[in-house]
């Protein structure tokens, strides 16, 4: 049996470049399914929050369907390419943002061992291609031959090299704690109850999610953030000149990197792939076996993922746009100072916490607030009933002497 | 040839291509986006070596950093729409003969060098995953003595063994230096914002 046995020789060399292949297909169909749910996300959410209802028609009662319509009515578009753009770089621009959102996913783990290459310094090389991405929409802005999409590229480069200062100290900070660049091996570090998720480990690392979720959120240039777009003053900013499919490939990039930073988030700080309510020392493969685990794993942390999502989208909807210099000065001279404190407070902390073992209790003290915090909050959002206002709305000027139809004044 | 000397030669030949492109190119922002894919086919190759903390390095330090400004120096700079720069055949020839001679000493070196012949299926190189190059590299940092190469050194004279290594933490000339880039970035941060006299309107 020459044929067969040559045949599975050359399947044992060639078996993990088939794998790698098939990671990679895996992780990009992944990376644009949840883009395609996002964007339906965003429309659902910026609605409720704006006492709308969105999309409510294609493909059934939620508007499953939108993000679809509208991708094909994006692909339909005519491509135009402006006279005064440098061609070559408006076409490989939008590429080259979403080469760099993809690449990061290479290093993400989705559970324990899910990931497509489990890097000794994952986090390091994600930072360093997701710092790749925002080269493509410099190029994007500056290629466009335009004025507006010229200002864009230069808050967004302006706007993105200041902000990836602060996100990296503030990623440092756990990293010290974990004592691994490898985001499994961080991971693994989190096993069992929510109050081991490195978030609650001190206070230094509780300020640092909030820190690195900040820069998060300024470096894939979400608002209140987003700058570099800023419809009120720039028309779209970067993409002003962008049409068709080449606009949806920036967008399938922003959508990309805003789940990428999310998953750090979440394994760096909120416990990774863990659902946190198992008893110390249990994980979900010790409870199910290896694949049957590992699926939840991977369910748990992509619902992780999709929520910090939602509160990006939730903060958009919810907080008007800085001014330039004011995203600046919050860089500057806020989060930089701050995440510097936060990298020396941490290393003592972790000097200091070796010695006082009574520190541990902050552990707790900071598990058990958050939970309860989060459950009053949650508890006050659900008793309190949402009334439609019958007055005048909170904001609108009462005109005197023409009461509309929605304004019934009240003795 | 295997899988990864392949992916090697494709890899070396896109990143001399698009070297050769940043030179010939005229337009700054051009040559600056192929430039791109010159430090992007070097960090490949790093990272096909198991070098994946140097290959991500020469992404954030590179990429992310210098190119973006380079373009953002020539959107601040630029009196037109694109800056193109015209040179004159003398500077061609200048440079012609300049590269020329370095890439003749640097071939010379690169050949005449003996290098380790099973570098290749060194065990510290064979995966990205179970090696430890990042470690070992802190590792150095602080002066920890396993890290000195067991294997021949490139570049060392075959036969002769090499002299007993001491042991060197470079933790702080590194942190010296890095202290002193930062006086440096200050300084320029000063020296580089707008004057403004006490009582002037502003």
């Amino acid at each position: 049996m020459p044929y067969i046995s040559s045949f599975w020789l050359y399947f044992d060399v060639l078996w993990p470049y088939v794998l790698a292949v098939l990671s990679a297909l895996v992780l990009i169909t992944f990376m644009l399914l949840s883009a395609i749910f996002f964007v339906w996300l965003e429309r659902k959410v910026s609605a409720r929050i704006q006492d709308r209802l969105g999309p409510t028609r294609v493909g059934g009662k939620y508007g499953w369907l939108q993000t679809l319509a509208d991708g094909l009515k994006l692909l339909v578009k005519e491509d135009i390419i402006p006279t005064n753009a440098d061609p070559m770089l408006f076409r490989i621009g939008p590429y080259i943002a979403l080469a760099g959102a993809f690449l990061a996913f290479i290093a993400l783990p989705f559970g324990n061992g899910v990931v497509a290459r489990n890097l000794n310094i994952a986090i390091f090389f994600m930072l360093a291609v997701m710092s790749t991405e925002i080269f493509g929409i410099i190029l994007g802005g500056y290629a466009s031959g335009s004025k507006w999409a010229l200002f864009g590229g230069m808050r967004e480069a302006a706007q993105i090299v200041s902000y990836e200062v602060p996100r990296a100290i503030s990623v440092i900070v756990p990293v010290i704690v974990a004592g691994s660049m490898n985001l499994t091996e961080i991971g693994k570090q989190q096993t069992g109850p929510f109050w081991n998720w490195i978030v609650f480990h001190d206070p230094f690392t509780f300020c640092a999610f909030w820190v690195f979720f900040t820069c998060a959120t300024a470096s894939c240039k979400r608002a209140p953030f987003d700058l570099a777009e800023a419809e009120s003053e720039l028309v779209a900013g970067f993409h002003t000149e962008y049409s068709g499919f080449r606009w949806l490939i920036f967008f399938m990039a922003e959508y990309g990197s805003m789940f990428a930073v999310s998953g750090i988030a979440s394994i760096l700080f909120l416990g990774g792939w863990h659902l946190g309510l198992l008893p110390p020392g249990w994980d979900m493969e010790r409870l199910f076996g290896t694949v049957f685990g590992n699926f939840i794993n991977v369910v748990v942390f992509i619902l992780k993922g999709w929520f910090l999502v939602f509160v990006m989208m939730w903060v958009r909807w919810t907080l008007p746009r800085l001014r330039i210099d004011q995203v600046m000065i919050t860089c500057l001279r806020y989060l930089l100072p701050m995440s510097c404190f936060l990298l020396v407070g941490v290393s003592v902390w972790q000097l200091v916490a070796a010695e006082l073992t009574w520190l541990s209790l902050v552990n707790y003290l900071l598990a058990f607030g958050s939970l309860f915090l989060f459950g009053f909050m949650v508890f006050k959002a659900a008793a309190t009933t949402a009334v439609s206002p019958t007055q005048l709305m909170p904001g609108a000027w009462p005109i005197a002497g023409s009461a509309g139809p929605h304004v019934t004044h009240k003795a | 040839m295997d899988v990864q000397t392949a992916l090697f030669w494709i890899l070396a030949g896109l990143t001399g291509l698009s070297a050769i492109a940043v030179v010939v190119t005229q337009n700054i922002v051009r040559s600056a986006a192929w430039l791109l894919f010159t430090l992007g086919g070097v960090a490949g190759i790093y990272f096909l070596l198991g070098a994946d903390f140097v290959g991500a390095t020469q992404l954030i330090v590179y990429v992310g950093g210098i190119l973006v400004l380079v373009v953002f120096g020539v959107m601040l700079t630029a009196q037109g729409p694109f800056v193109t720069m015209k040179t004159s055949a003398a500077e061609w020839a200048i440079s012609l003969v300049v590269g020329l001679l370095l890439f003749s000493v640097i071939t010379l070196a690169a050949v005449n060098a003996p290098w380790p012949q099973d570098a290749h299926h060194s065990e510290d190189m064979e995966s990205a995953e179970t090696s430890q190059n990042s470690v070992k590299l802190g590792a150095a940092f602080l002066g920890i003595k396993e890290i000195t190469p067991k294997k021949d050194l490139t570049g060392f004279p075959m036969g002769k063994t090499p002299p007993e290594r001491k042991q060197v933490a470079y933790l702080l000339p590194f942190e010296i230096v890095s202290v002193h880039l930062l006086v440096v970035l200050i300084g320029a941060a000063y020296l580089a914002r707008a004057k403004r006299r006490r009582g002037m309107p502003t």
